[in-house]
């Protein structure tokens, strides 16, 4: 396949994701012009920062007052998750020119490290990393003019939709396959059982990765379990 | 601090946790037993996100009584378990959560 087709791929492989990303922009457009951010201000956060999730909390705690310091390092607690991602897609990467791996490090977001780290793991063409850029851009592309749309929209949408809801379901979506699994259903519960009670308790909203990484030990433990009883 | 040096820092640190592990880890540094913990990456992350949004409200308190989320979200499990479609899995999960809050 040429560079063309395998980042067409990526684009159609990634398009399903797309739907929850829609909502998921306006609400951040309307919230952020709604919190007292100029339209400008809304918009370089997007391309800037270019993250659903970090951009919530920033509003979030920037609504409630919290200080710079703060919000900064939460932002940080929140984006650690993609110190995994690299970690998982650096080795399809590394052959590559410094160049590239600035450009892709850009679009390494959630959707696009979720579909094509099924890719690159099922795929040894050396263009094969063309896939993320295609699932990145696309997701790129529908953050900017969703979050356009949300500042332009304001308070036409009605909250009542519960339009929120979507984001939790885009990851759910993306666990389809894993339920199938009992480690990762043990992982999967251990996980979320620890960010829902660390929620309130763990400084900085940093029980994302403290969630994350008790589940990475528990699949440690379990995985050598399975292998001595074999 | 202004609002733009606060979304600039926010930037910067978005990117440097994307970039650095691609820019620091050589091929060399991987094995079997290290792809197989990293394959456990999303079960390990998507729950931390998804669990405090269906169980914890806005103003950040435990919510299990009268919280149509749940339901709404099991359904979509099951839905997603047998189809095994990203599509399928959010929409029967947005339709059942409407049809909780506007319907029943």
């Amino acid at each position: 396949m040429n560079n063309f087709k395998v980042f067409l791929k990526g684009i159609i492989d990634v398009s399903p994701l797309m739907i929850p990303v829609v909502p998921f922009g306006l609400i951040f457009g309307v919230l952020a012009i709604d919190i007292g951010f100029s339209p400008v201000e809304t918009m370089a956060m997007s391309l800037i920062i270019f993250g659903g999730a970090s951009q919530i909390v920033l509003l979030q705690l920037f609504s409630g007052g919290a200080s710079s310091l703060v919000i900064i390092s939460s932002v940080g607690a929140v984006n650690s998750r993609h110190l995994l991602y690299g970690a998982v897609v650096s080795e399809h990467l590394s052959d590559l020119k410094l160049i590239w791996k600035i450009i892709i490090s850009y679009f390494l977001i959630d959707q696009a490290f979720a579909i094509s780290n099924n890719y690159l793991k099922k795929n040894k063409n050396s263009n094969r990393y063309f896939h993320l850029v295609g699932g990145g851009a696309t997701c790129w592309l529908i953050w900017q003019s969703t979050t356009f749309l949300g500042i332009m929209l304001g308070a036409a949408i009605p909250e009542k939709l519960g339009l929120s809801f979507a984001v939790p379901l885009t990851f759910l979506a993306l666990l389809v396959n894993d339920f199938r699994k009992l480690i990762n259903v043990i992982v999967i519960t251990i996980s979320g059982l620890v960010a829902t009670l660390g929620y309130n308790y763990i400084p900085f909203k940093a029980y994302v990765i403290v969630a994350a990484v008790a589940g990475l030990i528990t699949a440690m433990i379990l995985t050598i379990k399975i292998k001595k009883n074999e | 601090m202004s609002n733009w040096a606060l979304i600039l820092y926010c930037g910067l640190i978005t990117y440097l946790t994307r970039f650095s592990m691609i820019a620091l880890i050589k091929k060399e540094m991987f094995n079997d037993r290290i792809r197989e913990i990293l394959s456990f990456v999303p079960s390990a992350i998507f729950p931390a996100i998804i669990f405090p949004a269906i169980f914890i409200n806005e103003k950040g308190l435990f919510e299990i009584d009268d919280n149509p989320k749940i339901l709404a979200a099991i359904i979509a499990m099951i839905i997603g378990i047998l189809s095994r479609s990203i599509i399928a899995t959010i929409f029967s999960g947005l339709a059942s959560y409407w049809f909780l809050i506007f319907v029943v």
